[in-house]
């Protein structure tokens, strides 16, 4: 039987599956809920100073829906917690002891002093909370107040903010990443630079999710104005996936553990990030439109993928796609696959002749009675017709065997591996 | 009246005035909410060369109307729908869609049943129906006249296209309502609430037609006038006569042919007031025999059966149609003969004989059954009647080429009453619509080269 039991920075969980700090634990009424529905831990909704901020008291949420409107991407324009910062402490510190078997991160965003932070501090760790996590990551309103992702998207001021929180509590510190920068291994290292214990990432992507045709007012609209916001949800996905990877495959910070966040919806995702490095998950969108209930799912799923793969613990498979994120330099040149369409599954709906006559080779042709095929000699293997097919696995990439000539470049495989570094196209590497 | 289910003979107010209005105002492809729709339409692949398109006989651009559903735009998708099929609205409800472009739908393999493509473009074209301003503008005036002959679904699109074209049109109409079937033959869970009546005064809106109605029959002489009169003419008079059975007790009370008991039924205002049998039998295997015994079904006829000389495979009415009856209770009694009717000066019931295949043919098998019938409906088909002597036919229809041209010059024909058509209403719109356009081709040339 997989144990699904987690250890974070030496911080223990029940599963490695964590609500994000957000609207789902900023108070103690949802927090018990979602720990009474399984939940492994939380990142308390973000706390600062006293007087407390306030929102807007129009829309704070926008989002993008498909067909039925399923949710594919939400943003929203909320600021940190608005409620008195000892509300939230002595919330915190019941909740704790009510669930000391549950993970309870304290988010933190203060001003880019020391003071503050000295200040702020102490009364965290009096609660019984297991650790904080720096917000850096807040890309609307805070940043405005030299806060958040103003933050975050300075190195140097990563790396100065987490050093003094470093020196001011025993407690583990987690980092929280921005997305909006260009190259997520600078403000990686800088947490790690400042003694950052770990890095969890991504917050939210800036964004605005439409304009009302109408008004011409961004949405959400706050009369007649909107402000970026952050986007979340299924959509953002690919992006975290890509900026986790970035961390775990680099040298100076591989070892920096990672919180996963991004559009994490079902065990699947979850399982895929943590593939990547991450040593745990973070939940926030799947929770505010599913409800804390899809926990269940998001275990059974995870176990039950873990048997039958045989794996024991999450630390059995953490990590094991990193080495297979390379450079596009290093990709196996000599690996050729042709599309090809199952005749029984094929519906004939020719969205695959559409996409590959107008936007790509012009490698398929129409036969009689509706008959789709791959003219392997025209096929360049880019996939396209696979991703438009409305039938899972009706067109496959075939690799091409030792000793089959590609008959659209007269090679024969030979089964030999040539990546672009190799390349005699490449200039610059055969000289 | 204190009638029920089961009061014997032909007798109105078997049910409830409620149960009535409730079992005629239930539509067969009820519309679909802003919701539903989107989700409907989303499951449309936009297909390459689509086959539905080739499925729907006017041809229209059905995965660019769904497409633009989903963009929010059911007004443009019905711009869409009436480019090619003015009568888009009536089509929606009563195409049967199942055998037509639901049919080729590829998600019909796939699973899940095909695209709702009917009650897709009936959503679009509500929309745009219920704006004021008729959507279309008529280009210039051409000075050119066209009479046409029936004011049914082929007349009507054949008077749209003239009239958006610039010519001035006068439709000359029999009956008391124009429409055509799509008034008087279609059955009433497919269209409720006028919406024939208000099609056409929706399609009419674009100006530059005339619609008479309660004419005399045009006849061989009235064609000859019109032809005097007009610089074209359109045939598009439907089939206004009814096969009758050849056969002892044919001519006896309550035989009745179910055009006529359908019409009465759409055109009733109190339908406790239409007699139905407790035993009735249809004959036939058509569309018409299924409308009739469904609406015998929905009057409070007791027992209902359609008796068919073929198999329910080579029945002309699709399987969904079929299966509409069945749920209803409906009787199936396939390969069997009728031999002749019986009773006093009424009908009371009705002999037929099993029959068995000889080859392509049916022979008798000798067995020999009676089943009890107060009302006969025959469904054995309709005719043309009383054609002008001077067009030539074919199959007792009229005979045209190309795009409608029948063997008189200046004369086009369209819809039922031509020959080699499908005997739908979409078929009727498309070769209305055709027709239209090759008088235009024609009266736009020179003198010596037009049809005329
Ligand atoms: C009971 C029944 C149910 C049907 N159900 C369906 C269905 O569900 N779906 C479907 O697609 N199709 C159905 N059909 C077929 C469809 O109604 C016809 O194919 C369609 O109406 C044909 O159109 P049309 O314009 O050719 O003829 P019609 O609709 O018959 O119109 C002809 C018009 O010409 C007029 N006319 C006739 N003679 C003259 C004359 N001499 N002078 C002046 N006017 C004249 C008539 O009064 C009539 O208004 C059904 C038919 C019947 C009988
Ligand atoms: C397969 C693919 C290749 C692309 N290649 C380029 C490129 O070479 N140069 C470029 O400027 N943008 C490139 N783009 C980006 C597109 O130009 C466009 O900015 C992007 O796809 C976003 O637009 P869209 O998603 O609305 O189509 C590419 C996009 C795709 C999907
Ligand atoms: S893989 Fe690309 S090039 Fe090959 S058939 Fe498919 S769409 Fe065309």
């Amino acid at each position: 039987m997989p144990s699904l039991q987690s250890e974070f920075i030496g911080i223990r969980s029940p599963n490695p599956f964590w609500l994000a700090s957000a609207p789902p634990t900023d108070k103690e009424y949802n927090v018990c809920r979602a720990f009474e529905a399984g939940w492994g831990g939380v990142v308390w909704k973000t706390l600062g100073l006293d007087p407390h901020i306030v929102n807007v008291s129009g829309p704070r949420y926008g989002a993008v829906w498909g067909a039925d409107r399923w949710l594919l991407g939400m943003n929203n324009i909320e600021l940190i917690t608005d409620r008195p910062l000892d509300v939230n402490l002595r919330e915190i510190k019941r909740v704790k002891r009510e669930f000391p078997d549950r993970a309870v991160v304290v988010s933190l965003m203060v001003p880019c002093e020391e003071a503050p932070w000295k200040e702020i501090l102490p009364k965290v760790e009096d609660t019984g909370a297991d650790g904080v996590e720096l917000n850096f990551g807040c890309p609307h309103g805070m940043s405005e107040r030299g806060m958040g992702s103003a933050v975050g998207q300075v190195p140097d001021y990563i790396e100065m903010v987490t050093g003094w929180v470093k020196a001011n509590t025993k407690l583990p510190v987690i980092v929280k990443l921005t997305p909006n920068i260009t190259d997520i291994r600078y403000p990686a290292r800088a947490a790690h630079a400042g003694g950052a214990d770990a890095v969890s990432l991504i917050n939210t992507v800036s964004s605005i999710t439409g304009v009302d045709l109408d008004t011409f007012s961004p949405e959400p609209s706050i009369d007649g104005k909107g402000s970026h916001g952050g986007y979340c949800g299924p959509a953002v996905k690919p992006i975290a996936l890509n900026m986790v990877a970035e961390i775990a495959r680099d040298e100076e910070t591989g070892d920096l553990p990672i919180s996963g966040i991004g559009g994490i919806s079902t065990w699947r995702d979850a399982a895929e990030f943590i593939a990547l490095g991450a040593a745990n998950v973070q939940v926030c969108t799947a929770a505010m439109v599913y409800g804390f209930r899809i926990i269940g799912e998001l275990t059974s799923g995870l176990e039950q993928w873990m048997r039958e793969k045989g794996i024991n613990s999450i630390e059995g498979f953490r990590g094991r796609a990193v080495a297979n994120v390379t450079d596009w330099q290093y990709l196996n040149l000599n690996y050729v696959t042709k599309a090809q369409i199952d005749q029984d599954l094929c519906i004939k709906c020719g969205r695959c002749f559409a996409a590959c006559e107008d936007t790509s080779h012009q490698a398929i042709v129409i036969g009689e009675g509706r008959r789709f095929e791959v003219i392997d000699e025209e096929c360049v293997a880019c996939n396209l017709c696979v991703n438009v097919c409305p039938v899972e696995n009706c067109i496959t990439m075939r690799r091409l065997e030792v000793g089959e000539t590609d008959t659209r470049t007269g090679v024969t495989v030979d089964g030999s591996s040539r990546n672009w570094t190799q390349h005699p196209n490449n200039v610059a590497a055969c000289g | 009246m204190t009638n029920s289910t089961s009061t014997p003979g032909v007798v109105g107010g078997r049910l409830p005035k409620s149960e009535f209005e409730k079992r005629f105002s239930s539509e067969l492809r009820p519309p679909l909410t802003v919701q539903e729709a989107a989700v409907a339409a989303d499951r449309c692949y936009f297909c390459h060369d689509a086959p539905c398109v080739t499925g729907c006989p006017t041809g229209i651009d059905i995965p660019m109307f769904i497409r633009q559903i989903s963009s929010g735009m059911p007004e443009a998708a019905a711009r869409t729908i009436f480019d090619s099929n003015i009568l888009g609205g009536s089509c929606a409800r009563v195409c049967p869609t199942e055998v037509l472009c639901e049919q080729v739908c590829v998600r019909e393999p796939s699973g899940g049943g095909p695209v709702e493509i009917g009650r897709l473009q009936r959503f679009a074209t509500d929309r745009l129906m219920e704006q004021p301003a008729h959507p279309y503008d008529r280009a210039t005036a051409t000075g050119r006249s066209i009479a046409i002959v029936g004011a049914g679904p082929a007349g009507l699109a054949c008077a749209h296209r003239l009239a958006m074209k610039g010519h001035e049109v006068v439709i000359l109409e029999a009956r008391r309502k124009g429409g055509g079937l799509n008034e008087y033959g279609i059955a009433p869970y497919k269209v409720v609430e006028d919406f024939a009546a208000r099609e056409i005064n929706w399609l009419l809106g674009i100006g530059g037609i005339r619609l008479e109605k309660d004419v005399d029959p045009v006849d061989a002489a009235g064609l000859e006038q019109l032809r005097e009169e007009f610089d074209a003419v359109f045939i598009g008079v439907g089939l206004n006569g009814v096969n009758h059975f050849a056969l002892d007790g044919g001519n006896l009370g309550n035989v009745v042919n179910a055009v006529d008991f359908i019409a009465d039924i759409r055109q009733s205002d109190d339908l406790a007031e239409i007699p139905v049998g407790r035993d009735v039998v249809v004959i036939g295997g058509g569309m018409t025999a299924i409308d009739a015994a469904v609406q015998c079904r929905l009057l409070g006829g007791l027992n209902v059966t359609i008796l068919y000389r073929r198999s329910r495979d080579e029945m002309g009415a699709s399987v969904h149609e079929q299966a509409i009856a069945a749920a209803l209770g409906v009787n199936f009694v396939t390969d069997a003969r009728l031999i002749r009717i019986l009773g006093g000066g009424a009908a009371e019931s009705i002999e037929y004989e099993v029959t068995e295949r000889a080859g392509k043919d049916r022979i008798g098998s000798g067995q020999i059954y009676t089943l009890k019938a107060d009302l006969v409906l025959s469904a054995i088909g309709q005719r043309l009647q009383d054609a002008p002597d001077r067009l030539a036919l074919k199959n007792g229809r009229i005979k045209v080429s190309g795009n409608g041209r029948t063997s008189l010059s200046g004369v086009w024909a369209g819809g039922d009453c031509v020959a080699g058509g499908q005997d739908i209403t979409v078929a009727a719109v498309a070769q209305g619509r055709d027709a239209a356009e090759d008088m235009h081709a024609a009266l736009s040339r020179p003198a010596e080269e037009s049809g005329r």
